[in-house]
């Protein structure tokens, strides 16, 4: 097991190879489908002008991405009415969802670690070797476990967006994952999925 | 007629919140056969200490508690339209207490309902009226990251070589579980519905995931295919999340259908590692409930 803490050096990353069982420390962000779009709209495409609290937000944000992590989460939050915030079940979200924006969020922000489930597709393996960065796989479903590794619920950026698809910074202990994409260009999924299509033409022939 | 809502919440609470022994039991032999270190084997950890914690406080196993799948077997007497308000108003409360988290959308306008209520079919049931005196309710919690890889093939399949028999089925079947990796959080559960239309055939393959893992098939052709497809789609070597191990299937349950000359259906639905599912019996005033829900 590999203990790593966020943020990660280039160094750290470059240590990280397929199939890796690590251990998550540290300062991290959640984003799914609505914090992609906002990210990419507001501040890289710039298609739309920063309106609101968007330009504190993102001014609060971009030296926690800067070696950081972004989680691919929708949690479920305890204490919404009082803002004493608790993360209650939060296990990843299906990460591929992402891919058109993921790539050019990594690159822009110098992102060291996406994590979720099911893994992504070329362009963000491409960005995972130039960043450097990795993908981390976290245990979809174990929720409970997840929310009890979050220790601390720092703050929220973009409530508006609603609780699962808000910027949620948290710090967590001892958070489970495995590395299925490194920045040497290798994809554990790409593999199984070509292992067991061997296994399956076997299978098949018989 | 008793009002059984309370006694349903608690259906609801126990299903999204304490895994069937047979599923942790068959997650745990999993374990074993992980080497030690690898990543397969931390996803089953992982997973094993989650089911425990979920049981211990009594929260969801997984935050996402799926579409709630009801079979009623209600005997003569029972009214189901109030059957049905106690289920609805249960499936509300539970979702208050946050056993379940708000899953109805509308699909044409995209909002979510807040307490899990849709239109009929959300949460889906099903009523039956049997002999006897006892009312029975097995509840599936059936989650949507499985519910996006289950798969229908029209049978015969050229391009799987597979005709109507139960060899296209192994076929078919070992196809889906290869489309499917690790995406329906794997290592999952099987039902295969061979047979009836499209809907009827579905429908049949959601019900056979009820049945426990260590039963065995009382059709004897069944029951091999059954073993055939356990041991062949674990030599695919997806394992837990895809990692990569052998397990990705913990159990396969198959059933026959009749079906129109014309078409051969074969229906799989894949239900992730978290196969969440209750029985609830009443007879007379006692409720009991059962981690057993065999037909
Ligand atoms: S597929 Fe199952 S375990 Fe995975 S996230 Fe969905 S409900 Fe949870």
């Amino acid at each position: 097991m590999i203990e790593l803490t966020f943020p990660l050096s280039d160094a750290a990353v470059r240590d990280l190879k397929v199939g890796d069982p690590v251990s998550l420390y540290g300062t991290m962000v959640t984003g799914r489908d609505a914090a992609h779009k906002w990210l990419i709209d507001t501040f890289i495409k710039k298609t739309r002008t920063p309106q609101g609290d968007d330009a504190q937000a993102i001014e609060a944000l971009t030296p926690l991405l800067k070696g950081g992590a972004i989680y691919h989460c929708g949690p479920v939050v305890a204490g919404l009415d009082t803002k004493q915030y608790r993360f209650v079940a939060a296990g990843p979200t299906t990460s591929i969802r992402e891919e058109p924006y993921q790539a050019d969020v990594l690159q822009h922000f110098g992102i060291k670690a996406v994590i979720g489930k099911g893994g992504m597709a070329a362009r963000t393996l491409a960005a995972c070797q130039s960043v450097p960065a990795v993908y981390l796989h976290a245990i979809g479903g174990a929720a409970t476990l997840i929310a009890q590794t979050v220790t601390r619920v720092v703050g929220v950026h973009k409530l508006d967006f609603g609780v699962p698809e808000a910027l949620w910074v948290i710090e967590v202990k001892a958070f489970p994952a495995v590395v299925t994409m490194d920045s040497h260009g290798h994809s554990l999924h790409a593999e199984v999925e070509a292992q067991s299509r061997a296994a399956l033409d076997r299978l098949l022939k018989a | 007629m008793r009002d059984l809502t309370n006694d349903i919440l608690e259906l609801i609470r126990r299903t999204s919140t304490d895994l069937p022994p047979d599923v942790e039991q068959a997650l745990g032999a999993a374990r074993q056969r992980e080497t030690q270190g690898s990543a397969a084997r931390g996803a089953l950890d992982t997973i094993l200490e989650n089911v425990t914690l979920a049981r211990r406080d009594s929260s969801p196993i997984c935050q996402d508690t799926g579409t709630p799948i009801f079979i009623v077997r209600y005997p003569a007497g029972w009214s189901t339209r109030a059957l049905r308000a106690q289920i609805r108003e249960a499936i509300a409360q539970a979702t208050k207490k946050a056993y379940l988290r708000p899953n109805a959308v509308d699909s044409l306008s995209g909002k979510n309902s807040g307490n899990n209520l849709g239109d009929d079919t959300f949460p889906t049931i099903h009523f039956e009226e049997v002999e006897g005196k006892t009312l029975t309710i097995d509840l599936l919690l059936k989650g949507g990251g499985s519910e996006n890889v289950c798969a229908q093939y029209s049978l015969p399949h050229t391009g799987l070589g597979a005709g109507r028999d139960l060899e296209g089925v192994r076929r078919v079947v070992l196809d889906a579980v290869h489309q499917a990796q690790g995406q329906g959080c794997a290592p999952g559960v099987l039902g295969i519905a061979i047979g009836g239309d499209r809907g009827s055939s579905y429908m049949a393959s959601k019900e056979a995931l009820l049945r426990p893992l260590d039963d065995v098939n009382p059709d004897r052709a069944l029951a091999d295919l059954e073993a055939r497809i356990l041991r062949e789609t674990n030599e695919l070597g997806i394992g837990p999340m895809g990692f990569g191990g052998k397990t990705t299937v913990l159990g396969v349950k198959a059933c026959g259908l009749h079906r129109l000359p014309a078409s051969f259906f074969v229906s799989v639905s894949y239900m992730c590692w978290a196969c969440r599912r209750r029985r609830m019996i009443a007879d007379g005033d006692a409720v009991r409930y059962s981690d057993r829900s065999d037909p």
